[in-house]
């Protein structure tokens, strides 16, 4: 019996209970939208997390204290950070900033609001990738005078003034004291995460006296460091932890302080985004098992109603193998079809969830994988084949004479 | 053995078992028809006489003894020898005529030769339209069951049965569901097709006017030949 005819047969037999057939096929189809939605939208979120870390600026290293195998570990100080910035030690190290930050209440005129008040030295525009959209940057002479100035980001501007132009030279006051406004951070839009737009910038060491000093006591939270090219962040990380092991007397891996790379944070957010894909797609395929079941019992119910047709076809020379293969053909098929129409409702399910959240600022956009489609319908496949494998099994076992004397 | 001789059954025996009991269905039956010729087998329920037919049709293993089938021993043969048999050697025609309800006449016909492996998708369909034309029923290749009266019906099954050109045909009760006149047209059909064609034809009944139309009744009764007449 050729497959070809089989094939047709099948297409024959499911039309024949359209009703029925669609749905068992419901089951699947339900079962392999649910995966393709959520492995969808899992790696859409994954590449919106991963593209925000690296719009933070690239080759860029993250110097915190790290007390967690110490016990008396140095703070960071601005001195660590100037060291740093040493062309001859650290000739893979492009710029340094060190900065401190917490929150703090902004206000102008009545409007008033608790943003990231961060202070720093003027090179961590450079290693953030910012730049001022209008005004100017922050610079030594700001630094050394303990200048009350603060650059606002796009946001904060905003909401302060109702727009993010013509306010350089505003006095605004942080946590009560009055700041001069030099310049507006070019708003970065779209991001929730750590955004600069929310941000207010003052140099380091007005903020370590005048902004945070309960917090700071002289002390830096974090040192940015950018190193000159991507290939020589390795060789940057090297170099920064030898000149802070110096400075900090501290032996190998008894650091005191500890170095995240942006590729490290990068593959922490691929890893924990995977597991929540991985997860969220397992939930899904938990539906398409249930589908499957679906199709297992009517697959067995069909067995049953064509007992005397299938005694006819052994009557009439039909082997085991012929029948076992129809039945699974038909099974397959349910589950095959269900996977295809699966596809494209998963499809348009996570469009559609991607055209909401865009409409609703947070940019995601998901991402439909080859692979996906690739597993989904090679699952699904599978599905028909295991679930239809018994009932195929049930159907191609029967005996002739008992399957012929059935009503 | 004689090329004459198409069924050859020696010392045939057939036990079921019900539980713990044995049912003796078959005790030991000898049976030997030529080619060519119209045998009825007749006898009462519980005589063995479908078992018999379920035997000579190769749908099951006897117990014990012999089955010679066109030369073919089959009482050794596994399922899928068995499948094949019935297809090459054996035509079937039911009571309950045991058409494919959805398909079409020509399609139900081509449904032994698709089990076959002998006819490519073309000479299938020429010899399913020449069987149904042998049959009559060359104006009705494309109707389906339900578009064809009982005697149709049947005589579709009839072209199914002659498709293949098989050894033996087994009738079970051909006329059983089917007004005396169809049954009688039926009948004067089958006994037609032997002439023209000598195929040799074994009805199972228990109606004595069939039996009347046979050239030789087999009578069985407690599993064994009573008697031949």
């Amino acid at each position: 019996m050729n497959f070809a005819q089989s094939f047709i047969e099948a297409i024959e037999s499911l039309t024949a209970n359209k009703m029925r057939s669609g749905l068992t096929m419901l089951g699947i189809i339900i079962g392999v939208a649910a995966v393709i939605a959520m492995l969808a939208l899992g790696s859409g979120a994954q590449d919106s997390i991963i593209g925000e870390i690296e719009g933070i600026g690239t080759n860029l290293l993250f110097i915190s204290t790290d007390n967690e195998n110490v016990i008396n570990p140095k703070p960071l100080t601005l001195a660590d950070a100037e060291a740093l910035d040493d062309p001859l030690q650290a000739p893979a190290v492009n710029a340094v900033a060190a900065a401190v930050q917490g929150a703090a209440e902004v206000s102008y005129s009545g409007e008033s609001s608790v943003v990231t008040v961060i202070g720093v030295t003027p090179d961590y525009t450079q290693v953030q990738n910012m730049t001022v959209a209008e005004g100017e940057y922050l610079n030594d002479t700001h630094l050394t005078g303990q200048a009350s100035v603060a650059i606002l980001g796009a946001n904060v501007a905003e909401e302060l003034f109702g727009r993010a132009n013509g306010i350089i030279g505003e006095s605004v006051r942080i946590s009560g004291q009055p700041f001069r406004v030099i310049g507006v951070l070019t708003a970065e839009g779209g991001s929730d995460f750590g955004s600069a737009d929310d941000q207010v910038l003052v140099p380091l060491t007005t903020a370590q006296v005048r902004v945070h000093p309960q917090d700071t006591r002289g002390e830096v939270d974090t040192i940015y460091v950018s190193a000159i090219s991507s290939e020589a962040v390795q060789d940057a990380i090297t170099q920064v932890s030898n000149i802070m092991r110096e400075r900090h007397h501290t032996e190998i891996g008894a650091e005191d302080f500890s170095i995240m790379s942006q590729q490290s944070m990068v593959d922490m957010m691929s890893t924990i985004t995977g597991i929540l894909t991985i997860f969220l797609g397992g939930v899904a395929g938990i539906s398409l098992l249930v589908g499957g079941i679906g199709i297992m019992n009517i697959m067995l119910v069909s067995v049953v109603e064509r007992t005397r047709e299938i005694g006819l076809r052994k009557a009439m020379g039909a082997q085991r193998a012929d029948i076992l293969s129809q039945f699974l053909v038909e099974s397959s098929l349910l589950s095959v079809i269900g996977g295809g129409i699966g596809i494209l409702l998963g499809w348009a399910i996570s469009a559609l969830v991607g055209l909401i959240a865009t409409a609703s600022d947070f940019a995601l956009n998901p991402v439909i994988g080859l692979d996906a489609v690739l597993m989904a319908t090679l699952f699904s496949g599978a599905v028909g084949i295991f679930f239809g494998l018994y009932p195929a099994n049930r159907a191609a076992s029967l005996e002739p004479v008992e399957a012929l004397r059935t009503d | 053995m004689n090329n004459t001789t198409v069924v050859e059954v020696k010392n045939l025996t057939k036990v079921y078992k019900m539980g713990e009991m044995e049912v003796h269905a078959l005790r030991g039956l000898n049976v030997k028809i030529q080619r060519g010729e119209v045998v009825s087998i007749m006898g009462p329920s519980g005589s063995g006489k479908s078992t018999l037919m379920n035997m000579l049709g190769c749908l099951d293993r006897s117990t014990s003894g012999e089955y010679y089938l066109d030369g073919e021993s089959v009482a050794e043969m596994d399922d899928d020898q068995l499948a094949d048999i019935r297809n090459r050697k054996v035509g079937f025609i039911f009571q309950g005529f045991n058409l494919l309800p959805r398909s079409t006449a020509i399609t139900n016909v081509e449904l032994p030769m698709r089990y076959g492996n002998s006819n490519n998708g073309r000479s299938r369909r020429e010899a399913a339209i020449e069987a149904l034309q042998s049959v009559g029923l060359g104006d009705r290749l494309d109707h389906r069951p339900n578009e064809l009266s009982g005697g149709q019906q049947q005589r579709v099954a009839i072209a199914r049965a002659l498709v293949n050109n098989p050894s033996i045909i087994m009738a079970d009760e051909p006329t059983g569901n089917l007004d005396s006149k169809s049954g009688d047209e039926l009948m004067e059909l089958l006994l037609n097709l032997n002439k023209e064609r000598g195929t040799t034809l074994i009805i199972v009944t228990h109606d004595p006017e069939i039996a009347e139309h046979t050239q030789r009744v087999i009578h069985i009764r407690d599993g064994v030949v009573e008697k031949e007449s």
